[in-house]
């Protein structure tokens, strides 16, 4: 295998982020920036997973912050009111995601376009209602407390340690992720993508590899709910609302459809920019809605698709 | 029990109202140019908002309502020209995020421009509840539900009577056609939003009284909107009317009969099962695929 060849590997674009990951860390004046890190990574893990589900297979959903919201509880109730441990908590979290997912997905994933949109925004807001109502068990509209154990060893109080097992945790995933995308199961989910009926008469069974990649993603946002949880040490049921699917949404649209490398883009502009805008206090939001807007007017492929396309053709 | 029933099913009718009135606008969007625009909800955000603080700045309440729908529909027409016309062509998902990115932009706008404090208006016929069959409506409930008959009555006489509703429903039907035969569909487009903007602004002034107002009030209106769109079936405007008072209806009798907790989780969960029987809303007509 040549070098040239090895560059096209799909693994390539991720060799890229390792050293940035590692070396990004000298820089950082104060445990505030491994915060910022830490979320940047676990956004870009939820991000990764809807973009397997928006960005290869086509299929909207405006309600994934639903998912986020059943990891982040799981790790909440299940140490406290069922003696489960942490990281058996997520996993668990995780596999209730995917299996709700499933159920869920056999109806919804029958619509198409606005109409998948609009119901799996109403079924993420529903997880959210249910989050604020049923307050015996979550603490309301005002949360819950998170016990943070050690974790792997760690002393996950502070921000370092959720720094590397957060960007840990999102290159294993992308791996995972490239390897799906790479397998089988990836072509015929791109396949459905651009045409679902070209894909069915191939013999594909639509159906079931939709259900497949709106399980995993369902996972995978509830393994960065789980993180986000413990990381803050407590959790509202804000975390599944509206504005954060509609924020998971815009990091994929805004990193690149179909790009892992541009989950982690999106999810690192969306977590760093209102970090930075808020040194124009009242006027923070109108930026962020003007940025929003010039980057998808100007980049409508998301900014590492046209950065790359960009590149390809100056090279040309 | 009838009484009871009676006075669910007025708030209901009230509300619905005002939801038929913001998913008119989506539809009218949509059918013009295939954007699903988040930032309705804002339009009727700025009808509200605009109206309260040029009434605060002394102009007479009618004067003070003219100017805030002016405004809104000058928003609406910004919007078209320099965020969506630039964007013309990019995919279904792109537009939705730059119109959320609008709404975004009009919130912040709004809160530096005016206030992040609950507003109200002064009700137009006082605060007399009239009674009816056991039940009680607030007079200014009636006026929301002329308006909004009145708004959809000449939206319709506009559309269907005109020449330029035709030029309307000719861009919907096909763009393509529609410009060979000597339409401007960009400016029908224009013309969309501005209407959009402008049902959404009056939408926005008739609830204040009831419902209070403040930089923030879009977001949900523009989901519930959204929402009742689609359960009426995307596309249609009597779909829109009848999603949109649908909707106003499970959510009164639902807060009602169950819980005032799970109203929003009622709504949303008809919705579901309306789209589980019927994938295309209530009114939408099936499209056949094309290969």
């Amino acid at each position: 295998m040549s070098v040239r060849d090895l560059s096209r590997h799909p693994l390539a674009a991720l060799a890229w982020i390792v050293p940035i990951i590692t070396v990004l860390p000298l820089f950082f004046p104060s445990a505030y920036y491994y915060r910022i890190g830490a979320l940047v990574f676990i956004f870009a893990l939820a991000a990764l997973g809807l973009n397997l589900l928006m960005g290869f297979a086509g299929q909207v959903s405006l309600g994934h912050a639903g998912f986020l919201g059943i990891g982040g509880y799981a790790v909440a109730i299940g140490p406290a009111y069922l003696g489960v441990p942490a990281w058996l908590a997520i996993i668990g979290g995780a596999v209730l995601s995917g299996l709700i997912a499933y159920a869920v997905g056999r109806p919804i994933l029958r619509l198409k376009g606005h109409y998948l949109a609009v119901a799996t925004l109403g079924f993420g807001l529903l997880i959210a209602i249910v989050l604020t109502n049923e307050s015996a068990w979550t603490g309301g509209p005002d949360g819950i407390s998170v016990p943070r154990p050690a974790l792997f060893g760690l002393n996950m109080r502070r921000s370092e340690p959720w720094y590397w097992l957060a960007a840990a945790s999102f290159l294993l995933s992308a791996v995972i992720a490239t390897n799906l995308i790479d397998s089988p199961t990836g072509r015929a989910l791109r396949a459905i993508h651009d045409s679902e009926l070209a894909a069915r008469v191939l013999g594909i069974d639509v159906g079931q590899a939709k259900l497949a990649v709106f399980a995993i993603s369902a996972a995978y946002a509830s393994v960065a709910g789980s993180y986000l949880a413990l990381f803050n040490g407590h959790i509202t049921p804000d975390i599944a609302g509206f504005l954060n699917s509609i924020e998971l949404a815009a990091m994929v649209v805004l990193g690149g459809m179909g790009s892992v490398v541009g989950s982690l883009v999106g999810a690192a502009v969306l977590v760093v920019l209102p970090q930075v805008l808020t040194i124009l206090h009242e006027y923070e939001h109108i930026m962020l809605g003007l940025i929003l807007m010039g980057c998808m007017i100007f980049l409508r492929r998301g900014i590492v698709p046209s950065l790359q396309a960009a590149w390809a053709g100056a090279r040309r | 029990m009838l009484a009871e029933s009676l006075q669910f099913f007025f708030s209901g009718l009230t509300v619905g109202a005002v939801y038929a009135l913001v998913a008119l606008g989506f539809t009218l969007i949509y059918n013009a140019c295939d954007v699903i625009n988040f930032a309705q909800g804002e339009f009727v955000m700025l009808g509200g908002m605009t109206t309260v603080f040029l009434a605060l700045a002394g102009l007479p309440l009618p004067i003070a309502a003219l100017l805030a729908v002016a405004v809104t529909v000058l928003m609406g027409l910004a919007l078209h020209r320099l965020a969506i016309e630039p964007a013309r062509g990019a995919s279904p998902v792109v537009l939705i995020i730059i119109t959320i990115g609008a709404s975004i932009f009009l919130r912040g706008v709004a809160q530096v421009a005016f206030d992040k404090n609950f507003h109200s208006l002064p009700p137009v016929f006082g605060t007399n509840p009239i009674q009816l069959g056991g039940a009680t409506i607030l007079p200014h409930s009636l006026l929301v539900l002329a308006g909004a008959g009145a708004i959809v009555l000449l939206l319709w006489l506009f559309i269907d009577r005109t020449l330029i509703g035709k030029a309307l429903i000719a861009t919907a039907t096909n763009r393509l056609a529609a410009r060979l035969v000597g339409i401007d569909t960009r400016r029908m487009v224009g013309l969309s939003f501005a209407v959009a903007a402008g049902i959404g602004a009056i939408a926005g002034i008739l609830i204040t009284p009831i419902t209070l107002t403040s930089y923030d009030v879009g977001t949900l209106l523009a989901l519930k909107g959204f929402a009742a769109v689609m359960l009426g079936g995307i596309g249609s405007a009597l779909g829109a009317v009848i999603g949109g008072l649908a909707l106003g209806m499970v959510e009164a009798f639902s807060a009602g009969y169950l819980s005032s907790k799970y109203k929003d989780a009622a709504a949303f969960l008809v919705i579901l099962l309306v789209l589980f029987a019927m994938p295309q809303g209530l009114l939408g007509r099936g499209k056949v695929e094309r290969v």
